[in-house]
This record gives structure tokens, C-alpha cells and sequence, in this order.
């Protein structure tokens, strides 16, 4: 079992040599996102307040950089990497599909009912 | 005996029964679907969440100017320092857990130990700092009115700082303030605990200081609290402020939206519940390692399986992390 680890990140840019070596790799990667997300969460540099597809560029980063840190703990801390592709499948597809549609629906419901409270008879400042 | 049919002519085949496709043993995958049905649970509550803030998208409590707090170092605004060590702190307890499941595939007793106990303090080290910021938004710092349409009041000085009530309301020497009691009527049952100020007082402290303004829950285009003038200031207080309102709970939250402060509690709580059924689970397994359970089983899967679930109270973290603290 010990040497089935699969031992390369990043698409075999990093290759370690023990599995030992590779945890600390993946929590130095880690480190440096939550670091990155920390710093640009203090400061919110005024260049990435532009919007782009209905969201602030800031707020793009710190979603894909969650997604990035999420990926490396699955796949190297849970070992998903070393699983069959069928477990891999079954567990991540199914989760991410609904939740993308979870996430959907209610942030369109949200969305819509904001419109309401903005653009309708409702007083809510009083 | 002979008339149950007991041989199917498939055996070997793909179909015939007894193969494992997935190569994982029964319980590491019941731990995998058991995660997957619970990421699902945590990402409905994170949605809800994301459904309550796009509803009200521009009144929504700023992150950063409610988590300003670390312990030790009092007064002093220092947004995400505290929720970044948090996850520092989670993070270095997975990797001490992935070396347990290590040193465990390698049958090596004294390591898996080692990082065994090494992750459960971790865990108990997390579990106490979010106590500590419960506490510390359950207490409030800077006070604020509530007026009678449900939306928060805050202070602030001409500069844009907070101003506390603390800072400028006139207390009445000679008012009785009396706290209903079971006996005081027949229907009365309990009451909430009095703010420390009353609203004449915070009133009157507001007309005595000229520089103090008010700010209001909606957002500016920028992002910014929007900031009334004096004039508005006093006749918004005069006409719509109905209560004093210290730190949040259920009902009330002194950072606008009560919403914010519902599922505040409702999803760091029900993290932290799970971070500490997870040092639950840990203890137990550490226990079973000192006494060479798995020794004698010739295998550390437990470790392993365990090891999943607390992967994934990390995993739910760096969302929770995230969706309340960064975006």
C-alpha cells in the first residue's frame, strides 16, 4: 500500500520522492494561498473592485483560489488521487453537480426577490 | 439440498459476482458517501446563506468590520488576523493527521501516536477559538439603535470611526430601571436582560455631541455604510429608534441583519460541532492505537477513516472561511 501514492502535483511539475515529502509540499502550496487570500482580504487592492461577469474580481479570486485549496486537500490529504477513477467519479461528480445546482437556484431566488424589495411597494426602511 | 440452484455458470465473469471495481474496502467507502451526503448538508446551509445575502445584497453586514478581534490584544482592529491563524491552525492538524495515515500504512506504533495527539490538540485548539469568537460577537463592542423597521443604527465620529455608546451616551443618575419579574404578572414568564443604556439616554448623549453622526445599514455604490448627515441623523434616531441593541443574538444583531448573526451561529456552529465530535472520534482511536488494536489487526485503516472525516471538516472550513470572512 505505501508505495501505491501517486507523488507528482501539478500535472508532474513537482515530483517528490516520499510520500512524507509530499504532505509537506501540498501544506507549503496551502499555506501560500490562505496566505495569498489573507493578504488580498486586509488590503482589497482597488485595481480588482471591477466587476466582471456580475461579480467583483476580488471576489472571482478568492472563489477559485477555495476551489484550488479544496482540490489539494481531496485529492492529496483524502488521497483521492491514489483512488479508482469509479470512486473518484461517483464521490466529485455527484457532489458537484448538485451543488451547482443548489447554489444556482437559490442565488437566482435571491436575486429576484432583492429585484422585488427594490423595485416594488415594499418598505423596509422605516 | 440439490434443488437450489447455488452455482449461477458466471462466476469470473464481470457480472458473476465478487469483483471490486472501486478497490476500497467497505468502510472507506461508506465514510466517502457518508461525506459526500454531508458536504451536501453544508453546502445547502452555505447556499441559504448566499440566498439570504443576494436578497439583501445592499445592506449586508461588512465581514471584515465584525471579525476585528484577536485575543490578547484588546482595541485594536485587525480584520481576518484571527480566522487566518483558525485555519493555519485546521490545516496544520490535517497534514499531522495525513502523517498518521502515513506512518500507519508503514505499521510504524510510536509515530502514528505521536501525530495522533498531535492532531487532537490542534482540534482542541480550533474548537476553543471559535468559542472565543462566539463569545466575543455574543458580547459586542460597539453598541448601536435599532429602529422600528428591524434596521440597525450605528455611531460614527466625522472621520468615519465607530464611536461606542459607551462613548457618548448621558446616563440618568436618577432613573429606577426596573427588571419584570415572574411576579410582577400573571402571563409573564421571562424577560430579556436590560441594555446597559436606555434609549432617552443614548438620546440625549447624541444632541449633547455634535460630531457624532449616524450610519445606516444600506450600502453605498462603492461598498462603503452609507453616512446621514447631522440633521438626518437626529430626526431618523428621534423617529424610528426603538432599542438599544448590545452585541447579537437570535433576535437582534448590533452589525445590521439579523440573518448575519442566525446563520453565523447556525454554520460555524454546526462546523464546530463537527470539528469536536471529530477530537471525539480522534481520542477514541487514539486510544485504541496506544493499546495496539491495529497492532494486532495488522492494519491501520481506523486511522485512515477517520483521517477522511477530518479532512473534510478542514475541506468545509476553507468554505466556510471563505463565504463568511473573504467574499
Amino acid at each position: 500500500m505505501a508505495d501505491a501514492h501517486k507523488l507528482e502535483i501539478l500535472r508532474g511539475l513537482i515530483k517528490f520522492k516520499s510520500n512524507t515529502q509530499k504532505i509537506w509540499g501540498v501544506l507549503i502550496l496551502l499555506s501560500i494561498v490562505t496566505a495569498i487570500e489573507v493578504v488580498l482580504g486586509i488590503y482589497k487592492p482597488e485595481a480588482l473592485e471591477g466587476k466582471v461577469i456580475g461579480m467583483k474580481i476580488l471576489n472571482w479570486i478568492f472563489i477559485i483560489l477555495t476551489i484550488v485549496k479544496a482540490y489539494y486537500i481531496t485529492w492529496d490529504f483524502m488521497h483521492m488521487r491514489d483512488e479508482t477513477k469509479g470512486l473518484r467519479r461517483a464521490v466529485v461528480w455527484t457532489g458537484v453537480f448538485l451543488i451547482c445546482y443548489l447554489i444556482f437556484i437559490l442565488l437566482q431566488e435571491g436575486g429576484y426577490i432583492q429585484g422585488v424589495y427594490e423595485n416594488g411597494f415594499v418598505k423596509r426602511d422605516f | 439440498m440439490d434443488t437450489t440452484v447455488v452455482n449461477t455458470g458466471t462466476e469470473g465473469k464481470t457480472w458473476g459476482g465478487g469483483n471490486q471495481p472501486l478497490k476500497a474496502s467497505y468502510g472507506k467507502m461508506m465514510m466517502w458517501f457518508f461525506i459526500l451526503s454531508d458536504a451536501l448538508t453544508f453546502s445547502g446551509f452555505l447556499a441559504a446563506y448566499g440566498f439570504s445575502r443576494f436578497k439583501f445584497i445592499d445592506s449586508w453586514p461588512i465581514a471584515d468590520e465584525v471579525f476585528t478581534h484577536v485575543p490578547f490584544l484588546h482595541g485594536q482592529e485587525l480584520p481576518m488576523i484571527y480566522v487566518a491563524f483558525m485555519t493555519f491552525i485546521l490545516i496544520m492538524s490535517s497534514v499531522t493527521m495525513v502523517l498518521a495515515v502515513d506512518a500507519g500504512h508503514k505499521m510504524n506504533k510510536a509515530k502514528v501516536t505521536i501525530y495522533m495527539f498531535l492532531t487532537i490538540i490542534g482540534g482542541l485548539i480550533f474548537v476553543g477559538s471559535q468559542a472565543w469568537e462566539w463569545a466575543t460577537f455574543i458580547k459586542g463592542d460597539y453598541g448601536a439603535i435599532q429602529t422600528n423597521g428591524g434596521n440597525i443604527l450605528q455611531f460614527v465620529d466625522n472621520e468615519g470611526h465607530r464611536v461606542a455608546l459607551r462613548d457618548f451616551a448621558i446616563v440618568d443618575e436618577h432613573k429606577t430601571r426596573v427588571e419584570d419579574q415572574r411576579k410582577s404578572g400573571i402571563w409573564f414568564t421571562d424577560n430579556e436582560s436590560l441594555p446597559t443604556f436606555t434609549l432617552e439616554e443614548v438620546v440625549s448623549g447624541f444632541e449633547a455631541n455634535d460630531n457624532i453622526l449616524i450610519r445606516t445599514q444600506q450600502l453605498t455604490e462603492d461598498g462603503k455604510k452609507t453616512v446621514l448627515s447631522r440633521e438626518e441623523s437626529i430626526k431618523q434616531l428621534k423617529a424610528n429608534g426603538k432599542a438599544v441593541v448590545e452585541g447579537a443574538n437570535l433576535h437582534v444583531n448590533e452589525y445590521g441583519s439579523p440573518l448575519f448573526a442566525d446563520f453565523f451561529f447556525f454554520i460555524t456552529g454546526f462546523h464546530g460541532f463537527h470539528v469536536f465530535s471529530g477530537v471525539v472520534i480522534n481520542i477514541i482511536i487514539f486510544f485504541n492505537v496506544i493499546l495496539g488494536t491495529y497492532e494486532r489487526r495488522k492494519n491501520y485503516e481506523m486511522v485512515e477513516k477517520v483521517g477522511l472525516y477530518w479532512h473534510f471538516v478542514d475541506l468545509v472550513w476553507v468554505f466556510v472561511f471563505t463565504f463568511f470572512y473573504l467574499v
